[in-house]
């Protein structure tokens, strides 16, 4: 399963800073889109406008659209904790939740809301969960010690596990593998190929190489200056955005003449 | 070590010189109840029963101690029943629910609870909780007696254990709020956002991220309470109407005493092998804090591996 998203002339904002300026784009399913940029371009907040998790901020909102298979993520009868159970996401740094087992951390999402599973129910999706996330065969001996015991890559993929459990529309990951060494960083890339079979994903990264790499569309991000609001430059396959982009600003950023 | 010079090398000396210091105090607050109390441990019931040092009818020292670690317990325990999820409430309507105005006057309320006198708490407690709270014990009490076999009763003054614990809830719930406070603010943003993520309303925000990662913060705060509720003296002296009993009547008066009371109300006028038995029953308080807060280290330890302290 996995559901387009289409964005419409959405403008960020934090109080009365505008942070991300008239971003309109589409996100097609069953394939892997990442957002690049210069630090600072708004690249992160418009990813976390797609599941609300930037409403946590106080002071934070938007104008305009986010549609996800047609619906309006923000329209007046929409929950956010619906949305974000539909828009998994995957954060910067990995943060299993310590206090549980490995095996809880993939059940947290599924027991949330008080829902009761039956045990082979949730042996079932714990087995299928941990290998999505190709984390099966290293945790399966231990799957009751603490998550927070495994290594960067392996508590990564366990997230990544416990997103993928709640069964969602749509995979978010916030520079998933800035925190890992390349071995692991490898791990997740190969893993990201496997799961955009089934899932939405939007990734935002800083490498460009790992943009090139693992998306099928790319789209850059950019910022006038300190105080200015982030801008969406240009998006395209991800082919043409390394190799004859439009914009001049696009053609400098990933040939590396700056950001 | 060889490179450490000057200051470096002086306040090495002035903290490890502060860690022997306490050690040192420790030690001889030890010693002192030990060798004092050991005349009353090891003088013969006939000698207590003839120098009169034991409340009537007693003809040995534990007849005394026993009853009164219990009335000490009991005190203490029901005030950390009372004031712990009370505690943990106010926490997290401070460090989660609250506007950030309302947030940091509720704290400074909280925090001015314990700058009132525990004698002050005393007339309080005494003269204005205790003829309002009765109400309250006498209905729970022939509630409670409706149940068969179970014969409850109330005192009509409302100076019970009842009402000196719920005094003493009070008296602790600065603590243990502003610890447990503290601990649920430094929940790591991360553990928060993941469980949001994932679709996690408010409370279950709270469930899945900030409550476990607090849990030994908050069972630190309410040792550091228990201690507090332990040790109180001037508020129990003033409002219990006591009696040396292992009695679980705790809306009644006349039952239950606290070590600390005790001592407090005896003390003036004791002479002699009397202040032994005094200190005697001192050791034993001492003895339980430090059971308690041993307990209490375990209860923590037991779970390190789960406590996100990784």
């Amino acid at each position: 399963m996995s559901q387009r998203i289409d964005v419409t002339d959405l403008n960020i904002y934090y109080g009365d800073f505008l942070a991300v300026e008239g971003v309109s784009m589409a996100i097609q399913p069953s394939s892997v889109t990442a957002f690049i940029g210069p630090s600072g371009c708004g690249k992160s907040t418009f990813l976390r406008t797609l599941n609300r998790m930037h409403e946590v901020i106080p002071g934070a909102r938007v104008d305009g659209k986010v549609e996800l298979e047609g619906v309006d993520l923000y329209g007046p009868d929409i929950d956010p904790v619906a949305v974000r159970r539909n828009v998994g996401m995957v954060f910067q740094r990995p943060n299993p939740f310590p206090t549980m087992s490995i095996r809880d951390n993939v059940l947290a999402g599924v027991k949330l809301n008080n829902k009761k599973i039956a045990k082979s129910e949730a042996d079932e999706l714990v087995e299928s969960s941990l290998r999505g996330a190709n984390l099966w065969n290293e945790v399966k001996d231990r799957l009751h010690k603490p998550g927070s015991g495994l290594s960067g890559g392996q508590q990564q993929r366990l997230c990544i596990a416990r997103a993928i459990a709640v069964k969602p529309q749509v995979l978010l990951m916030d520079e998933p593998c800035s925190a890992l060494d390349p071995i692991s960083t490898l791990a997740i890339e190969d893993l990201i190929q496997q799961l955009k079979t089934s899932y939405t994903i939007v990734i935002v990264t800083h490498n460009m190489q790992q943009a090139a790499r693992v998306s099928d569309k790319t789209a850059f991000f950019n910022i006038a200056g300190t105080g200015k609001p982030g801008r969406l430059i240009e998006m395209d396959d991800t082919a043409t955005i390394f190799s004859a982009p439009q914009q001049k600003a696009t053609e400098d950023y990933v040939s590396g003449r700056f950001g | 070590m060889t490179a450490e010079r000057g200051f470096s090398r002086g306040f090495r000396w002035i903290s490890t010189g502060s860690g022997i210091l306490l050690l040192a105090i420790l030690a001889a607050v030890a010693i002192f109840l030990v060798q004092q109390a050991l005349p009353a441990l090891t003088a013969s019931s006939e000698d207590l029963v003839a120098q009169n040092v034991l409340p009537q009818g007693m003809t040995s020292l534990w007849q005394l101690i026993l009853p009164l670690v219990f009335g000490t317990l009991v005190a203490a325990l029901l005030a950390l029943v009372i004031a712990t999820p009370i505690a943990v409430g106010i926490a997290l309507y401070i460090s989660h629910y609250a506007p950030k105005r309302v947030s940091a006057a509720v704290g400074y309320l909280v925090d001015l609870l314990a700058a009132i006198p525990s004698v002050v708490y005393g007339l309080w407690g005494g003269a204005t909780l205790a003829p309002v709270i009765r109400h309250v014990w006498t209905w729970l009490a022939e509630t409670l007696s409706l149940l068969p076999g179970l014969e409850v009763r109330a005192t009509a003054t409302g100076r019970s254990i009842a009402t000196a614990a719920v005094v003493l809830a009070v008296m602790i719930l600065p603590i243990i709020t502003a610890v447990s406070r503290e601990v649920f603010k430094q929940t790591p943003r991360l553990h928060e956002e993941a469980a949001l993520a994932l679709g996690a309303t408010e409370w279950e925000v709270i469930k899945t991220a900030v409550l476990p990662f607090g849990r030994s913060g908050v069972v630190s705060a309410a040792m550091l309470g228990l201690g507090r509720a332990l040790g109180e003296t001037m508020a129990v002296l003033m409002i219990l109407s006591p009696g040396i009993l292992v009695s679980f009547q705790i809306f009644d008066a006349g039952q239950q005493q606290t070590i600390a009371a005790f001592i407090a109300s005896q003390f003036p006028e004791a002479a002699g092998l009397r202040v032994n038995v005094l200190i005697a029953t001192g050791l034993a308080l001492f003895v339980i804090t430090m059971l308690i807060n041993m307990a209490a280290r375990w209860i923590v330890a037991r779970r390190k591996d789960f406590s996100g302290a990784a």
